[in-house]
């Protein structure tokens, strides 16, 4: 794709997401969880989109604001039910969405896989679990694995910390999450931070994310959410 | 305090309160180990790991070394655990991606990981996920990738179920976790360990070893 872009504003960066799309979603939770790009693709208006994502949403805002607006056809996340997931709790129960529930651990690898050129691979992962029913299976030096496939995304929509102006991202504490994986997994990765600084102000060993994967970023102002009691 | 065929027999006290049984576990954690513990009861474990344990603990969203809860002004939206409850940093803490982070566990690098539970099979097979209820939505998170991953797979939970059920049984009705993965079972009654040769009781809380066979539908070694 060439370089990076960085962009002034969150409608720029979220342009062109075609209706049909299948969109990586960053976070784990709240942590991580890109709400300015999502309410921009929420004013774009890109539809019957595809959902990859940990989670299904919270309360109503980020994800859940997405799916309450009508705009999610599929969601292919590890834990949708949680205490405040009412928006998609709703939509599953009234037939309008659909699910497919996927371990976490595979969700993070099939989307490795995408991003490193992988057709496929054998996972030691939800054999013998309803999970793996229907894949393909095989016993390599005794144990037993089931076959599973890369996901790859049309876009990603991440939260790093701080991007430099080349696109090369840091990200915060366990907010990192899925952010890496998901930007080597997507045609294109754009990108939300809290703050751009000029190329060679972050320490190369430092780095997390190499701008090879990076096609947008957009700075934007840290938001102060309210983090969940104990679930 | 008596002995019959290695198991220890605590009959003159109450079954174990969660706290109680958290603290047996916490005991039994080797030194040095690097250790998962899963949402809910697990959770309790931590706090009654010691300073010279030297235990690590690992979070599957992304960080090894993680501390206790936060509180007040530590509170920080981009540090949780895997419950998303805010938690703090502990020196040598790390953070890393989620496919390193499940790489880790599935790669057999865990030493330890605690689990709570619906149904353990006789042999080790686990149900923690989803009560096959019709309705039910189903949500995994990493309980299938935590059950197949660490070096070993502790349960934690009540022996029986609100009717007075067994909750360790001779196949799991509920849908599966994971296949003969379990390998020791920490209940408020007693503690059994999951061997090729069948249940064995480590240990009973308040219940002796004839009455426990009553109660029970399996086979005790």
């Amino acid at each position: 794709m060439g370089r990076t872009a960085i962009l002034d504003s969150t409608d720029e960066a979220v342009a062109g997401i075609e209706d049909g799309s299948t969109v990586l979603v960053g976070g784990f939770g709240l942590a991580g969880m890109p709400f300015d790009l999502i309410d921009a693709l929420i004013r774009q208006g890109a539809k019957d989109l595809t959902i990859v994502a940990n989670n299904a949403g919270n309360g109503e805002v980020g994800l859940a604001a997405l799916l309450k607006a009508g705009r999610v056809r599929k969601v292919l996340c590890s834990f949708p039910r949680q205490v405040d997931s009412y928006v998609f709790d709703e939509l599953y129960r009234a037939g309008k969405i659909e699910l497919e529930v996927v371990p976490q651990g595979n969700l993070a690898e099939r989307m490795r896989a995408a991003g490193a050129g992988i057709g496929a691979f054998f996972c030691p992962t939800a054999v013998g679990t309803p999970l793996a029913e229907g894949k393909e299976a095989r016993t390599i030096d005794g144990r037993d694995y089931v076959l599973e496939y890369p996901i790859k995304g049309d876009y990603a929509l991440i939260a790093a910390h701080t991007a430099d102006r080349q696109g090369n991202l840091v990200y915060r504490k366990t907010a990192r999450n899925f952010g890496p994986v998901m930007a080597t997994a997507a045609s294109t990765t754009i990108v939300q931070v809290a703050d751009v600084v000029p190329t060679g102000d972050l320490d190369p060993e430092a780095i997390v994310t190499p701008s090879i994967y990076v096609d947008r970023v957009v700075q934007v102002e840290a938001r102060h959410y309210t983090v969940q009691g104990a679930r | 305090m008596t002995t019959d065929a290695a198991t220890i027999e605590n009959v003159d006290r109450d079954p174990l309160t969660m706290d109680e049984l958290a603290k047996v576990i916490a005991r039994d954690i080797p030194e040095g180990s690097f250790v998962n513990l899963g949402i809910g009861q697990p959770t309790k474990i931590a706090d009654h790991l010691t300073a010279e344990q030297g235990v690590i603990l690992h979070t599957e969203n992304g960080m090894l070394g993680m501390g206790r809860k936060a509180e007040g002004d530590e509170i920080d939206a981009d540090l949780t655990n895997a419950g998303k409850v805010p938690v703090i940093e502990t020196p040598g803490c790390s953070y890393f991606h989620h496919a390193d982070s499940f790489a880790m566990m599935r790669g057999g690098h865990l030493d330890v990981c605690v689990l709570g539970a619906f149904q353990v099979a006789a042999n080790g097979d686990l149900a923690n996920w989803s009560t096959g209820k019709p309705g039910d939505i189903p949500a995994v998170g990493g309980a299938m990738d935590l059950a197949i991953g660490a070096k070993d797979v502790f349960v934690m939970m009540s022996l029986f179920a609100k009717d007075g059920s067994p909750k360790l049984v001779e196949a799991c009705t509920m849908p599966l976790t994971g296949v003969a993965c379990v390998s020791r079972v920490y209940t408020d009654h007693a503690v059994f360990d999951i061997t090729p040769d069948g249940v064995r009781v480590r240990e009973t809380y308040g219940i002796s070893l004839a009455d426990l066979r009553e109660r029970m539908t399996i086979d005790l070694q």
